[in-house]
């Protein structure tokens, strides 16, 4: 075979690919993705796990340690049948949060942790770059096959210059159909179909060659079955520790290899698929190996020893000259390299610029870039490039003289560290981001030391004395060897001891530590998946969005308005009369619309949950309750605010009814003072002119006009008087002269100034003077006036025909209270409380010689002294009590 | 203890389809057992037939016997929520909000 003719043919089948991705592409556009989306080729999607390591180096791997290799196939195997423990609901939280790779998984379970992400991202790049790197091994070392092996044929190529042009050609595939979109929403379903039929082509040749193998070679079952047991495989020991550590690496890896939740969980249209992989995914794998033991054992009697066993499926057609096998063989292998590489080289792209040069790139501008699609698209094409470039460079550099199968389980158990952080994030809500940090790190740190780092070889980067004697000597940390476990293979020792440090720092770190409120709210969603979310779609979902959204706007804008702007949209798209299409731009206008009514998380939550389907985040939760807590903030401010214009109100109509009252009184007492002024001043002045114009008036008759005038200009004074007094009262500009004196003495004092006062009624005073026998402190002169104003009350308004004034003098408490009683006929019950202001009189009985200030000003003088002046009611006639302070009284000792 | 002479369709059928998650859910149970047998192997001694062949046609029928086995609750299983949700809505099987 001409290398011009394998060529033609790998270029022929990659054109194949691209025209099948590309026709996908086209249809899920359209809208015709039906059959896109059928389990089947979810089913053959996931085959992406048999890579070339599954097709050329099984059969290497079972030459060189017999049933060992189907570890890899069962592991997966029993997590395919058991799907409804774990798979099922890692798929349901990968589309009810939205999730775009298992370092997303990851971050979202604890908090949106761009640390947790970012580790994630970096253990699955290292973990897979030795993977890539031998699937480039893979493709190189099949060409040098049909260079070496096959008559008339071309030079050997150049291995490097092979193996940059297919990392180049599958970087092409991937960019070009892995990076169409940025929203993890849409499927790529170009990637999906075109590996579906990569699946089914690495299988058909697989079988070929199997059966080519067993019927055409051998000559039956029987035979091959002899063959099987007569060669040196049936010798080879079982390794029990490696069966088990390898089943459940393997089985763990399904779980977490970024390209295989790529497409398990992320590709994943409905969940019911998941139910047909589940015995359809271990058909595929048996079928995959069932083969390989007898190509083994036949290709190990048939070919030179020298021969490697990791290409004896290219290797054994080849040697009976049926070429066209070997092509099919060779181009079985292609696929298993390529669509892992793309699938893996898609998912870690998208990884790397989530939860990489995302973050990076958001942290280092300082505005909010506008157009992040573009950055994140740049970054994906960048990302996919890079990781293949890594690949190549780490091919080149390992030299690819290495088994196939040993890499592969360097890798895996490297990708698995991730495992108690997934499963253990997604059953237990206790689980916490600092656990799952430390898990993971340590984890990976001790896969590195004991795996990793010494896959290299001895001596490469680990000097070879740390092997031997342990670093700085210390033996009980030799990599292959820890805590002094000898004699344990190298896999499974890693295995354990990573697994168990893992697991332990997880344990103890979540239980140590505490979450975050965001972390607690994403356990319970993801631990509780099934409460929060959605049942599988795919028959609710119906074209009724426009209806539903209507309604919805019906109950927040009101039906009118709802109506008219749908009414409106339907115009503006051409179908007046008719629900409009749920554009996107429809949509924005409708979310704005609506978050002027109930803001805009809620508002967007709400057309999410009808338009797209999708559930609301917590992100989404958290913006509502934030939005709805600033609401009722808002309403509490403005109640309060209300409140208190209210009560500012009330304060103001206080003070505007203090205001009128004042100027009434105002008004009041001017025109009670003109009053009692001009009163008589009139009788001043009329006998003024009398005396002036009387020639011929009488002395007498002159002496008793001046007489008049005299006493008219007198009562004037008191008046004036009075009112200084009043007003000196009332503005505190009075300075009390007090000392001590008998209150006995005042009152004595008071009765003989008012003795003048109607002597011819005779007032009998009744008084006790030894109750009067009380020290009094203060102004004597002041209390004496307010005794005398009181008395001459008594005199002049008694109308009894005996009249008679009681003093009562009590000392209680820590005041002293004198009441003047008489037996009159008292004050009417409706002017009691009057009695007090100003130029109140009762009667003009006795108009002349009073103002009515008499009481007004009784009352100032005894506020100023410290006590008070009340009217008594109820005590048989006219009473009043005067109340002094004890402080300025005391009793005579 | 009287029980209905005429149990309601509906219960029954979810009943069946709780007993179906059951035998899901038992089946890597079974699955562990199978593929560890291996572990009772005796080595291979030399100058023996140990019967690799046989004991790989063990492993393949093991394999199958509980692909099939898979296969029937899976898509009884898958038409049973299907059924389930499209009757009943919110079923158990399918945990529909």
């Amino acid at each position: 075979m001409s290398f011009d003719l394998l060529v033609s043919v790998s270029l022929v089948y990659v054109g194949l690919l691209f025209l099948i991705a590309y026709w996908a592409e086209r249809r899920a556009l359209r809208g015709g993705v039906r059959w896109l989306r059928s389990p089947l080729v979810y089913t053959l999607s996931l085959s992406i796990y048999c890579t070339a390591w599954t097709f050329y180096g099984a059969v290497g791997y079972a030459s060189r340690s017999g049933l060992e290799f189907l570890t890899i196939y069962i592991g997966p195997t029993l997590i395919l049948i058991g799907w409804w423990w774990c798979l099922r609901k890692l798929v349901r939280i990968g589309r009810s949060q939205r999730i775009t790779s298992i370092a997303d998984l990851i971050s979202s379970r604890y908090g949106k942790s761009a640390l947790l992400g970012g580790m994630v991202t970096v253990i699955a790049v290292v973990g897979t770059t030795p993977y890539l790197a031998l699937q480039l091994q893979s493709v190189t070392l099949s060409f040098g096959v049909f260079a070496e092996g096959t008559p008339g044929s071309f030079p050997v190529p150049d291995q490097r210059a092979t193996a940059i042009w297919v990392a180049g050609g599958m970087a092409v595939f991937a960019i070009l159909f892995g990076t169409r979109n940025v929203d993890a929403n849409e499927r790529h379903h170009g990637v999906v179909t075109a590996i579906a039929l990569e699946a089914l082509v690495k299988l058909f040749a697989l079988l070929a060659v199997g059966s080519f193998i067993v019927w055409g070679v051998a000559g039956g079952i029987g035979e091959v079955a002899a063959r099987i047991n007569a060669s040196p495989l049936a010798q080879i020991p079982l390794d029990r520790s490696r069966w088990l550590a390898l089943i459940f690496v393997s089985g763990a890896a399904i779980l977490v290899l970024p390209r295989m939740f790529q497409v398990l969980v992320v590709e994943n249209e409905d969940e019911r698929h998941l139910a047909t992989a589940s015995w359809a995914f271990p058909l595929y794998l048996a079928a995959m190996s069932v083969f390989v033991i007898p190509i083994a054992a036949v290709g190990m009697s048939e070919l030179p020893s020298w021969a490697n066993p990791d290409l004896f499926v290219l290797t054994l057609p080849l040697a009976h000259g049926h070429e066209m096998l070997a092509l099919l063989a060779f181009l079985g292998g292609f696929s298993s390299a390529t669509s892992m590489v793309i699938v893996a080289a898609i998912a870690l792209a998208t990884m790397i610029s989530n939860h990489i040069v995302l973050p990076l790139w958001l942290s280092l501008r300082a505005e909010a870039p506008g157009n992040l699609r573009a950055v994140l698209l740049t970054s994906r094409r960048l990302s996919i490039a890079g990781v293949l470039a890594l690949g190549y460079v780490y091919y080149v550099w390992s030299g690819g003289g290495r088994e196939l199968a040993a890499i592969g389980f360097v890798s895996f158990t490297g990708v698995v560290q991730v495992m108690p952080a997934a499963v253990g994030g997604i059953f237990w809500r206790g689980a916490t981001r600092i656990g799952a940090a430390i898990g993971v790190s340590l984890g990976a740190a001790v896969w590195a030391y004991t795996l990793f780092l010494p896959s290299f070889g001895h001596g490469v980067i680990l000097p070879e004395s740390v092997f031997a004697e342990g670093p700085f000597g210390i033996g009980w940390l030799k990599p292959y060897a820890l805590f002094g476990i000898e004699g344990l293979d190298p896999v499974v020792h890693s295995v354990i001891w990573s697994m168990a440090i893992n697991c332990a720092a997880f344990l103890v770190g979540s239980i140590a530590s505490f979450p975050t409120p965001l972390e607690r709210l994403q356990g319970a969603q993801f631990v509780n998946v099934f409460d929060y979310s959605r049942g599988p779609r795919g028959w609710s979902q119906s074209k009724a969005e426009a209806e539903d959204l209507l309604i919805m706007a019906q109950r927040i804008l009101g039906p009118r308005e709802a109506q008219d702007l749908f009414a409106a949209e339907a115009r503006i798209q051409g179908k007046a009369g008719f629900l409009p299409d749920t554009t996107p731009e429809f949509l924005d206008r409708l979310e704005r619309e609506l978050a002027g009514s109930v803001g805009a998380a809620t508002a967007h939550a709400m057309i999410g949950q009808i338009a797209i389907g999708t559930t609301v985040s917590v992100e989404d939760l958290m913006a509502v309750a934030d939005e709805a807590a600033q609401i009722m903030e808002h309403s509490i401010q403005l109640k309060a605010k209300s409140e208190e214009l209210s009560r500012t109100a009330r304060q103001l109509r206080e003070a505007n009814q203090k205001l009128t009252e004042l100027s009434v009184q105002k008004d009041s007492f001017l025109g009670q003072i003109s009053h009692e002024l001009r009163t008589p001043m009139t009788s001043i002045r009329a006998f003024s002119e009398i005396l002036m114009d009387g020639e011929g008036m009488q002395a007498e008759e002159r002496q008793r006009f001046a007489a008049i005038i005299h006493d008219e200009a007198q009562r004037l004074t008191r008046l004036l008087d009075a009112l200084l007094d009043l007003n000196v009262l009332e503005h505190g500009q009075v300075s009390l002269n007090r000392d001590t004196v008998r209150l006995r003495d005042v009152i004595t004092r008071a009765l003989a100034a008012t003795s003048s006062i109607n002597p011819e009624r005779g007032l009998a005073v009744r008084r006790d003077t030894l109750d009067e026998d009380i020290l009094v402190h203060t102004d004597t002169d002041r209390l004496a006036q307010v005794f005398i104003n009181i008395i001459a009350n008594a005199r002049k308004y008694c109308d009894a025909a005996e009249p008679q004034l009681r003093i009562l003098v009590q000392s209680r408490g820590g005041t002293v209270s004198v009441d003047f009683v008489d037996n009159g006929s008292g004050i009417p019950v409706h002017s009691q409380s009057v009695i007090f202001e100003k130029f109140c009189r009762l009667s003009d009985q006795s108009a002349a010689g009073s103002a009515g200030l008499g009481l007004a000003i009784c009352r100032e003088i005894m506020q100023k002294l410290g006590g008070s002046i009340t009217y008594l009611p109820g005590q048989g006639g006219g009473a009043f009590r005067v109340t002094l302070p004890v402080q300025s009284a005391e009793k005579a000792a | 203890m009287s029980t209905p002479r005429l149990p309601l369709f509906l219960e029954r059928q979810s009943y069946r389809r709780r007993r179906l998650v059951d035998a899901s859910r038992a089946i890597p149970v079974f699955g562990i057992i199978l593929f560890f047998v291996p572990l009772l192997w005796q080595q291979p001694e030399p100058g023996e037939a140990p019967g690799l062949a046989q004991r790989g046609i063990y492993l393949f029928l093991a394999w199958g016997l509980l692909v099939a086995v898979t296969a029937v609750i899976s898509i009884r299983l898958q038409t049973r929520l299907h059924e389930g949700a499209r009757q009943n809505g919110p079923a158990e099987g399918t945990d529909v909000l």
